[in-house]
């Protein structure tokens, strides 16, 4: 009995919103100490090496497949929670009075919640499915001048250079150029006679963001989108942050306070640090 | 009473003839309302003029008229209990109103509370949470013992006692954007697990009386705390907090 209440009782139901959101708060709280490194002048490398950090260390990627669970978890028993509820009145009030007894937030959760799933799903389309399966994923380069002539060197993960010209794209395309080294496996770099690797690059997912917010015909509405879904972020965090430890039962006169004053900084200030980064992107960067 | 004086009102009020007709909002024009009656004396008054008028008088639900047997309900004008705060509809008093006001006059709506007619809803679901876990057993063979011989914290006397005000009314259930039960059935569990008397079925009554709000159709609680605010006994979130951390103590057991 137990054990079947804690998946499908309404209170088991609160606890999964709980934890899981927490848990949200806590991955939103990392992925913005890695996006605020966007802001740092002449950073891409950095940010790039975090990026591979946070794709290849397999303690990351076990908390990333907890991170995709939470979601899903998360929304799929919000759904749930609503539909349920919406059940439970048949019929509604020919009036009704409700901000005189609770917050915008809290009445609008369903619909927030639904906003920033959009959001997750485009977000990750943009950036998350392109470092991942983007099979012309740009790499890492830095522009340097030898005997007045500049040129461009891709960074390798061994702090080794190699001369872009030198590289082909394909095993198809250095057999025409007779190029020495190609790209395989989207980072990879062979030798063409040999056909061993010789190092790898970085993905340049720096590149791939500044490209996004500062993209011509889409940079400005991109910017603008990403702007309005922080502030729905807001708006769910401004109510789920204190909501969820009333979930899960702690409500003493003592942390209450402390923990209201905390949710409302948090629901706040994330979603406000995490937007000044595509608005200094597109508008400020050079 | 000197201040009193007559006001003219509109009601709309739900008419709904039994529990399986389709009902309706329906308006009516009442004249001479006195400021100083309460709000079931004025609709005892719409009653007068609708039996006179030989139409069917409004159903509506009310017992001791003191506030404190949770007897009476309806939402009015998009407000359970009325504009008031920590008050019944019974003591709600018509100097509230103006001349000339619109009130609207609705049940209360959810699925576990079926209409019966007009203002008149079922609330017997809260009596089988009641039954499924809200006692406590006692030994009455003669030699019962002393209630007050068990020493118990002052803070948590009150707080029981502040739990066990909840008269059952189902304003918390009417008001809930969701028509969740969850400050009544956490209010029942609190009063009980704040003392020892109540320990001995701590953890078969939460899961009991949650599984019996569960199987009555009741929404889930989302936290708005709309229930709170609309309590007219202030029952206390922090009862909801109670009973989820007494829930999840039963259910890891």
């Amino acid at each position: 009995m137990a054990k079947s209440a804690l998946l499908k009782s309404s209170i088991a139901k609160k606890y999964w919103m709980a934890f899981t959101g927490l848990f949200l708060c806590l991955f939103l709280a990392g992925h913005l100490a890695g996006n605020l490194q966007l802001l740092v002048p002449n950073n891409a490398l950095n940010f790039n090496k975090y990026a591979l950090f946070m794709t290849t260390n397999p303690a990351v990627k076990i908390l990333s497949y907890v991170t995709y669970l939470s979601i899903l978890f998360h929304a799929v028993d919000g759904f749930l929670l609503t539909y349920q509820n919406i059940k439970a009145r048949p019929v509604g009030y020919a009036k009704s009075n409700p901000s005189a007894n609770s917050s915008f937030s809290s009445r609008n959760m369903a619909v927030l919640g639904t906003l920033i799933l959009v959001f997750i799903v485009t977000h990750m389309v943009n950036f998350w499915a392109k470092m991942h399966f983007d099979q012309n994923i740009p790499l890492q380069t830095i522009t340097v001048e030898v005997m007045g002539q500049k040129q461009e060197l891709y960074l390798m993960t061994n702090d080794g250079y190699m001369a872009t010209s030198q590289v082909a794209k394909t095993k198809e395309e250095a057999a025409k150029s007779g190029a020495q080294v190609y790209i395989k496996n989207r980072t990879e770099f062979y030798n063409t006679q040999a056909d061993v690797k010789v190092g790898e690059g970085y993905k340049d997912l720096y590149k791939i963001t500044v490209a996004f917010f500062k993209d011509p015909k889409y940079g400005l509405i991109a910017t603008i989108l990403y702007v309005v879904a922080m502030g729905v972020l807001a708006f769910h965090l401004l109510h789920g942050f204190q909501s969820a430890f009333q979930s899960i039962g702690l409500n003493s006169s003592t942390w209450i306070p402390k923990i209201k004053l905390f949710g409302k900084l948090f629901a706040i200030i994330v979603p406000i640090l995490f937007a000044i980064i595509p608005v200094y992107i597109h508008f400020i960067l050079k | 009473m000197s201040s009193a004086k007559n006001i003219n009102i509109n009601l709309k009020i739900w008419r709904q003839k039994n529990a399986k007709a389709k009902g309706s909002m329906e308006t009516y024009k009442l004249d001479n309302v006195s400021t100083a009656s309460s709000f079931l004396e004025m609709l005892d008054q719409l009653n007068e003029q609708l039996i006179n008028d030989k139409k069917e008088p409004v159903a509506f639900d009310h017992d001791c008229r003191e506030g404190i047997c949770g007897m009476c309900s309806l939402y009015i004008n998009g407000r359970a209990h009325g504009p008031d705060t920590g008050t019944t509809t019974c003591q709600l008093h018509m100097r509230k109103f103006n001349d000339g006001d619109t009130i609207f006059i609705e049940p209360w709506r959810s699925k576990a509370f079926p209409v019966v007619k007009d203002l008149v809803v079922d609330r017997s679901a809260f009596d089988r949470i009641q039954q499924a876990g809200g006692f406590v057993s006692v030994n009455t063979s003669g030699r019962t013992m002393d209630a007050n011989a068990i020493p118990i914290p002052k803070e948590d006397a009150d707080k029981s006692f502040m739990a066990a005000a909840c008269i059952g009314c189902g304003a918390c259930v009417a008001t809930c954007k969701n028509g969740s039960a969850m400050l009544f059935v956490g209010a029942k569990v609190s009063q009980y697990a704040l003392l020892p008397q109540g320990k001995v079925e701590a953890t078969q009554r939460v899961l009991n009386m949650v599984r019996q709000m569960d199987e009555e159709g009741f929404g889930n609680c989302t936290n708005t705390g709309a229930c709170e605010v609309e309590c007219p006994k202030g029952i206390s979130l922090e009862n909801i907090a109670r009973m989820n951390r007494e829930y999840l103590k039963a259910s890891l057991k």
